[in-house]
């Protein structure tokens, strides 16, 4: 059998999900017995090429955000959404009541500290932020929702080992955690 | 004659007396019906339609309808717990529930619930309401985001306090919400005590206590050790 190609990313997230993932420890070994990676922060590929899983951390604040995500939709055939923040929003959309204006002025021009002359960063490299955060199923289609900040390593797999298996992830009890 | 007291849930004959409803039979024989605006100690209210059950094939609220003879009571079917899911899917969109940074996070009504019926995703666009935090009392802070209008906190306070500190006010989906019996609309400046049995009752993360956040840590708490469908028969 040939391995499952595999792409992981962050979007506004906090690689914690990733982190959480290299808690499988060990199993990580017989984990690469079933799949190979594509674009992860594991390979330092930049592009996401064809592939059987896309998991996806965070949710989408930025221009940059949208792209990374619908380039991996159009090339996963499965696609995940792993943590709290892919789910929902988590941290990154407390800021969702707030006015995006206000916040980058706040931070960069009239917070006390800040160095005389300093202005909201416009460089053009730096992608625009979203006027609200979103998760990621707000944008794309979802296939599978793992929450958790971050979901244990011993959730995620079991979450893998289910749907290498061919079956629908199963969380019992002590696994299925939103915190 | 006895044996004429019973209904059958999901199959098992459950016992009843006289004017218990389907829920409060059910508790009482140890079975879980999900629900969230129901208390024992309370009038039920029958808005979160959690514990809609099918009576001889037809709908109704387990918590306001009264058990009777014969009854053919489906309770965890898939159908149900299915619609139970996406009613629970609208209550994670139309708030602010961000479990991670929640005090409540582990111990509360809605979260547990969620588990139970293994929501993975709240599915529906978020509203991402502007809601408002008042800490303004000494003792207890409240945080409306959380709020899922389950009105047990304006049940407590009026009928276990007698002191009317919470009501249910405004209109339609974004309106509704609990407005507190002060001038100002501030906790402060109500009545309300963190002895109050309503600063106890609330099943979600909106009144929450000063000061004795995080004593037990995430991982360890009551719906950590158990589901809530063995925590809640076993009360």
């Amino acid at each position: 059998m040939s391995k499952l190609r595999v792409a992981t990313t962050s979007l506004a997230g906090c690689f914690g999900c990733h982190m959480s993932f290299l808690d499988i420890d060990e199993r990580l070994l017989d984990l690469l017995e079933l799949v190979e990676f594509d674009r992860s922060p594991i390979t330092d590929i930049k592009h996401c090429g064809p592939c059987d899983l896309g998991i996806i951390e965070g949710g989408v604040c930025n221009a940059e955000n949208v792209h990374v995500l619908r380039e991996f939709r159009k090339n996963c055939k499965i696609l995940v959404a792993i943590g709290a923040c892919a789910v929902n929003g988590g941290l990154p959309a407390q800021r969702n009541h707030l006015e995006l204006h206000d916040i980058l002025t706040a931070v960069y021009q009239t917070e006390g500290g800040l160095a005389h002359g300093v202005h909201i960063p416009n460089d053009p490299e730096l992608p625009l932020p979203l006027n609200k955060v979103h998760p990621i199923h707000e944008v794309v289609k979802v296939d599978y929702f793992l929450p958790g900040c971050p979901p244990s390593g011993d959730a995620i797999w079991k979450f893998l080992t289910d749907l290498i298996a061919g079956r629908t992830p199963h969380l019992g009890h002590g696994l299925l955690h939103y915190d | 004659m006895s044996e004429q007291h019973t209904f059958q849930l999901d199959g098992e004959e459950i016992p009843f007396a006289a004017g218990q409803t389907i829920m409060q039979a059910a508790q009482a024989a140890g079975k879980y019906i999900p629900h969230l605006c129901w208390h024992p100690e309370f009038k039920p209210h029958g808005s979160c339609k959690l514990c809609t059950v099918k009576v001889n094939g037809r709908f109704g609220s387990s918590c306001t309808m009264e058990a009777s003879a014969g009854q053919n009571v489906e309770n965890r079917t898939p159908e149900l717990d299915d619609k139970r899911r996406t009613l629970l899917q609208l209550l994670f969109v139309e708030g602010n529930h961000f479990c991670p940074s929640c005090e409540k996070s582990g111990n509360c009504l809605l979260q547990a619930t969620a588990y139970e019926l293994g929501m993975m995703t709240p599915h529906f666009d978020h509203f991402y309401p502007d809601r408002p935090v008042d800490a303004s009392h000494p003792d207890v802070m409240l945080d409306f985001n959380r709020c899922i209008l389950c009105s047990l906190c304006v049940q407590a306070s009026e009928l276990a306090d007698k002191k009317f500190v919470f009501v249910m006010g405004g209109r339609g989906m974004r309106g509704r919400k609990i407005i507190l019996n002060s001038e100002s609309g501030r906790l402060a400046d109500t009545d309300f005590s963190v002895e109050d049995r309503a600063a106890s009752i609330c099943p979600v993360g909106v009144i929450l206590k000063k000061r004795v956040g995080f004593a037990v840590p995430y991982g360890e708490r009551t719906y950590d050790q158990a589901p809530v469908s063995a925590v809640e028969v076993a009360k």
